[in-house]
C-alpha cells in the first residue's frame, strides 16, 4: 500500500512539472497533494490527513484552478523548453536528490518502535494541545497563524481589487 | 510507524518529490506552474516533519502541529501569490517571468 501512494506521488510529481499543458498539471497536483493525504491516513493522523484534503486538495488546487481559467488559453501548449536548461536544472536538481538521499542512507535513525499502536490520535487531544499554554501547548503559533491568515486575505482582496482610475 | 516500512523509504520518497519541486522551479517560466513546484517542495517538507514525529518522537505532537502550521501558511501564501499574478496579468497582459521585468515606479 505504502508503495503503490509512493509510486503515485513521484510519478504525478514528475508530471506535474513536465506537462505542457498547464491545467493537466494542475490535475497531477491534485493527484500528489491526495496522496499525500493517503501518507498521513497511514501514519494515523486522521485529523491532519482531514485538514490536507480540505484545505490543499479542496482549496489551494480550486483556487489554482481558477486562476489558471483567469489568465491562459486551455488548449494552450508551452513551448518546448531548451535541452540545454532542461539538462542544467536536472543536472542541479539531480545532483541534490542524489546528495540528499546518500546522506540520509548513511545516517542511523534512532527508530522508536511505539508498540505496535495503531490508535488514532484523539481530536481531542490535538484541541486541547492548540489551545493550551504550558508544555505541549500551541496557542501562541496558533494565534500567530490567525493574525497572518487574516492579513493575508486582506492582502489578497487589496492587492487584487480593481484601481479606481 | 508502519510495520515493515523503515523511515528511510519515506524520506527517499519526499526528498525525490522536493528535487523534482526544485527542477520545476527552474524550468518552468509561467508563474502559476512556479507556484505550483513551489507547492511541491512544501507539502514534501511537511510530510517529513509527521513522519520524523511519528518515527522518532511517537509520544510527542510537534512535528503534527508543524505540518498543520504549514499547511495553514500555504494557504496564505496561496492565497496572496495568486492575487499578485492576477494583478501581474492585468498589468502585462500575460504571466511569463520573461516578459515581468519592470516595477510600477
Amino acid at each position: 500500500m505504502f508503495y503503490l501512494f509512493a509510486s503515485v506521488i513521484v510519478i504525478f510529481s514528475i508530471l506535474t512539472v513536465t506537462s505542457r499543458r498547464i491545467l493537466r498539471s494542475a490535475v497531477f497536483l491534485l493527484f500528489v497533494l491526495i496522496a499525500t493525504s493517503a501518507f498521513y491516513f497511514m501514519l494515523r493522523y486522521t485529523f491532519l490527513a482531514a485538514a490536507q484534503l480540505a484545505l490543499y486538495a479542496g482549496g489551494i488546487v480550486v483556487l489554482i484552478i481558477f486562476s489558471i481559467l483567469l489568465t491562459s488559453h486551455i488548449s494552450e501548449r508551452f513551448p518546448q523548453i531548451t535541452f540545454k536548461k532542461a539538462f542544467f536544472s536536472a543536472l542541479v536538481a539531480g545532483a541534490g536528490a542524489v546528495l540528499s538521499i546518500v546522506t540520509l542512507l548513511q545516517f542511523d535513525f534512532d527508530q522508536q518502535y511505539d508498540g505496535g499502536q495503531t490508535a488514532e490520535l484523539p481530536v481531542r487531544d490535538i484541541g486541547k494541545s492548540l489551545m493550551d499554554f504550558g508544555e505541549e501547548g500551541f496557542v501562541l503559533p496558533f494565534e500567530v497563524i490567525s493574525i497572518l491568515l487574516l492579513a493575508a486575505m486582506i492582502g489578497a482582496i487589496v492587492i487584487a481589487k480593481k484601481k479606481k482610475d | 510507524m508502519i510495520e515493515g516500512i523503515p523511515i528511510v523509504h519515506f524520506l527517499i520518497v519526499t526528498t525525490i518529490m522536493f528535487f523534482v519541486g526544485v527542477y520545476g522551479f527552474l524550468v518552468r517560466r509561467n508563474l502559476i506552474t512556479i507556484l505550483m513546484s513551489l507547492e511541491l517542495m512544501l507539502n514534501s517538507v511537511a510530510i517529513n516533519f509527521v513522519v520524523f514525529n511519528k518515527y522518532l518522537y511517537p509520544g510527542h505532537l510537534q512535528g503534527h502541529f508543524f505540518s498543520l502550521f504549514i499547511i495553514a501558511v500555504a494557504a496564505a501564501e496561496a492565497a496572496v501569490a495568486i492575487a499578485i499574478i492576477i494583478n501581474v496579468y492585468r498589468r502585462f497582459n500575460n504571466i511569463n517571468v520573461e516578459d515581468v521585468s519592470n516595477m510600477k515606479h
